[in-house]
């Protein structure tokens, strides 16, 4: 019995529980996530080393050219040329980055790209801000304001606009709003008040628009064949992505009707699109589509590029949008036309919202791509980034053997930043949209 | 509005709310403004040539072209017809597609598998490859790899080789040649006799394991007559094959085939480009295989490398093909940006004939109708095979 409590009171028998010694060191901190995620069997370790090193040698080589041996500051190409200089010429960057950004946009007018940008930045920051009120305010100020602000400030407005385009606008307007009176007063499908108000603000738009066209603002023209660098880019690019959402849509929807004429036009319109290179349809819009048009019209460029980047763009967002209209089950349109909501009513409030939503990585792996075509519109002659950061290799001031990787290596940059942040974007709303119960 | 509710029949509707009067409505509508559009593109377009004088038609494809192009797989000079350029533009666009498909496929699936990886550091690193291929424009990469990677590449005189067979240097790659001697065809036969072989195998063991149950080691006994039957010929013929191997010079390499450095630019951007497309496609299809799957084959008593090969790859395989083909697609499209570095595919070659004969209309139509008909083909073989792989459900 003694020889117990005895027992009990030895010095060596602990009492109480012994706090929890940390892991050890081969097991936790970075020793031990490297054992982890490093070198957990030989041949993992070996891996690890191997592309270890490439790393590390891939690093070291870009930061070698692009910091340590690049000459940052000089007047002309003399300082990137002689021993010293195997490294990227940003002084050639520095020198031509007006260039860059504006093309051969006036100097002293740079201020109006300047203000579209900021403009535009301070209109779509909050767009894309979720938490942020006033979408829909913002949302009409970006789609119908801003283009018309955008296009006056780069080109200058004073459109001259004769009795010929008069007429022409007339007549598409009357196209438009005779059918909706015929509607409201004969059919009276529409009531005939909302016909009349519908009818009289569609004249009083276009009018409206063209006269401001027309006013002059006492800003100097600047034509298209001037704008490039990166304002051409994202012109061609905006206007791509702008114009490609609601006729691929439309597309969409066409090919899910039950009209075999539509349908068929539908297919037709997309596959042939979808089916070639955006090389080929450039290659039309400039050499072709003048010859389409009656002779004696002249075309800008610009445009010319822009309607072939926009039929392209629609046809592969046409696909994308029916892939979220196919993922729609058949009793939400049931549903919809059981309350008896009409087709553009349930298209508008239930299937589409449903079906944008759904395919929000698909519109925008589908404006990342056509962000990058845009530089195919450099081979048809339209001096965008890519072509302009070329154009310093003819520069006797500064022709170098860097110059062309210096100028690549920025537009390279400048397009991955912009790519990257939009998948990165995508990622953010998907999240933020995911309001389904799937997991 | 004219709605009268009879006690017996339906309800009336006025006729232009009746939704086949609608779609035939709107149906008429689009083929008016379809065919206005179209007459007038049409008038126009006659318009213009006439007054331009350009004649439009075919014939100009017999005409002499009287410019060279850099690299031709069929004979071509100076004095050939329009048409044989457009040729040797579409035999350079299929092989340049079908070298960079090849290329790019490996190295899509070694980097989509690197992309899995339980390494950090791997991962990682497949990671930055994807991110940074991906987002910069295919066209900045090629003049990269052009007039950055290739123009800094060595001289002839000492080009880098790999033993001594292919050779890269500011010229481009040098490969060796075959030289066909008597009887080669009969390999080709060989070939194709061994191809026959192993369909009629491979139905046999089929069957025997149905019947019996026994396995017959199918890929191993394949592999060994695709290669041995080709091998034996060869030998048997006493070696009717030989190589001309590439021998530096001293201003050039001698002999072997050149590949000219617009072609191994076009196909290294396009290969490296598009692979980043194909890994992310095979990680997304690998990930899309349940674990439940994998775990169920365990529970049947299959061995991992079995449960990988008979019941996880081919449900990724499902969700990995579609996406793969159109990849191959956009490959094929995308060789179209030769035309900046000036490789002679198609639309290089035919943007050279539109210069000098001034055809645009019958170019396009050309360079059109041949895409398409890649694209409708492939297309065409998906739809078969998704039928075929279908998920069978109840």
């Amino acid at each position: 019995m003694s020889d117990i409590q005895s027992r009990r009171n030895l010095a060596y028998v602990r009492t109480e529980q012994v706090p929890a010694m940390p892991a050890p060191m081969s097991a936790s901190g970075p020793v031990g996530w490297m054992r982890e995620n490093l070198f957990p069997t030989p041949l993992n370790g070996l891996m690890s080393l191997i592309f270890g090193a490439l790393l590390l040698y891939v690093v070291w080589i870009t930061l070698d050219w692009s910091v340590f041996k690049a000459v940052w500051s000089g007047e002309d190409r003399s300082a990137c040329i002689g021993d010293g200089a195997h490294g990227a010429c940003w002084a050639m960057a520095r020198a031509k980055f007006g260039q860059w950004m504006y093309g051969f946009y006036p100097f002293t007018e740079r201020w109006r790209v300047n203000v579209v940008a900021i403009v535009g930045l301070l209109a779509l920051v909050p767009m894309m801000m979720p938490s942020l009120p006033y979408k829909r305010i913002n949302g009409i100020f970006l789609l119908g304001i801003y283009p018309i602000l955008t296009l006056i400030l780069l080109t200058g407005g004073h459109f001259d606009i004769g009795l010929s385009t008069w007429l022409t606008v007339g007549a598409f307007v009357a196209a438009i709003v005779i059918p909706i009176l015929l509607l409201g007063f004969v059919a009276k499908i529409i009531e005939p008040v909302i016909a009349m108000v519908a009818s009289a603000a569609i004249v009083a738009g276009v009018a409206l628009l063209l006269i401001i066209m027309s006013i002059d603002f006492g800003l100097p023209f600047v034509e298209t064949s001037k704008w490039g660098g990166l304002l051409l880019t994202l012109v061609v690019a905006v206007t791509g992505i702008v114009a490609s959402l609601p006729i691929g849509i439309l597309l969409a929807l066409g090919r899910r009707s039950n009209m075999p004429i539509v349908k068929m036009f539908s297919v037709a319109f997309i596959e042939l699109w979808r089916g070639v290179p955006l090389i080929t349809v450039l290659f039309m819009a400039s050499v072709v589509l003048p010859l389409f048009l009656p002779p004696g019209t002249s075309f800008d460029k610009l445009l010319r590029a822009l309607i072939g980047v926009a039929l392209f763009s629609s046809a592969y967002m046409a696909e994308v949008v029916r892939g979220g209209l196919q993922a729609i089950p058949k009793g939400q349109t049931e549903a919809a036309q059981a309350l008896g909501l009409t087709f553009w009513q349930n298209m508008g409030l239930i299937t589409l919202p449903q079906a944008l939503k759904l395919v929000i990585p698909g519109i925008v792996n589908t404006f990342i791509g056509l962000f990058k075509d845009t530089v195919l519109v450099g081979i048809i002659g339209l001096y965008d980034l890519l072509l302009i950061v070329q154009a310093a290799n003819t520069d006797q001031k500064w022709v170098a053997p860097q110059t062309h990787s210096t100028g690549f290596f920025f537009a390279a940059a400048v397009f991955w930043i912009f790519c990257f942040g939009m998948s990165r974007y995508s990622m953010f709303m998907e999240r933020q949209l995911d309001t389904g119960h799937k997991n | 509005m004219s709605v009268t509710t009879g006690v017996d029949g339906p309800p009336k509707v006025a006729f232009f709310n009746d939704p086949k009067v609608r779609a035939i409505g709107i149906q008429a509508i689009l083929i008016a403004v379809l065919l206005f559009f179209g007459w007038q593109i049409i008038q126009n377009t006659l318009a213009n040539l006439e007054k331009a004088n350009i004649a439009s038609g075919w014939g100009f494809l017999d005409t002499a072209a009287g410019f060279d192009l850099s690299f031709t797989l069929i004979p071509y000079s100076e004095s050939s017809t329009y048409g044989r350029a457009i040729t040797v533009g579409i035999l350079n666009t299929i092989l340049v597609a079908f070298c960079g498909i090849i290329t790019a496929t490996i190295i899509g699936f070694l980097v989509g598998v690197m992309r899995l990886s339980k390494n950090w550091l791997v991962s990682k690193v497949a990671e930055i490859y994807i991110e940074v291929m991906r987002n910069v424009p295919l066209l900045i990469q090629m003049f990269i790899w052009y007039k950055v990677v290739l123009a800094a590449l060595p001289s002839p005189r000492s080009a880098w080789s790999i033993a001594d067979t292919i050779f890269l240097s500011n010229r481009g790659i040098t490969i060796p040649k075959f030289i066909w001697g008597d009887g080669a065809w009969m390999i080709a036969v060989a070939v194709i006799a061994a191809i026959i072989g192993i369909v009629i195998l491979s139905k046999w063991a089929h069957k025997r394991q149905e019947a019996t149950g026994e396995q017959f080691p199918v890929f191993l006994t394949s592999l060994g007559i695709l290669i041995g039957l080709p091998l034996l010929t060869y030998l048997a013929l006493g070696s009717p094959v030989e190589f001309e191997f590439p021998e530096q010079g001293n201003f050039n390499l001698r002999g072997g085939v050149g590949l000219v450095p617009e072609f191994a630019a076009l196909y290294f951007a396009l290969s490296i480009y598009t692979a980043a497309f194909i890994a992310e496609i095979v990680r997304s299809g690998i990930l899309a295989v349940n674990k439940g799957q994998t775990e169920a084959s365990y529970a049947l008593g299959l061995r991992p490398g079995p449960a990988l090969r008979l019941v996880v790859i081919p449900q990724a395989m499902r969700v990995i093909i579609p996406p793969l083909a159109s990849q191959y697609l956009n490959l094929t499209k995308n060789s179209s940006l030769a035309v900046a570095i000036g490789f002679p595919e198609l639309v290089a070659a035919g943007g050279t004939v539109m210069n000098q004969s001034g055809q645009a209309v019958e170019i396009i139509a050309i360079w059109m109708a041949v895409y398409l008909t890649i694209s409708l083909l492939t297309s065409a073989f998906m739809n078969w095979f998704n039928n075929r792989m279908k998920l069978v459900e109840r």
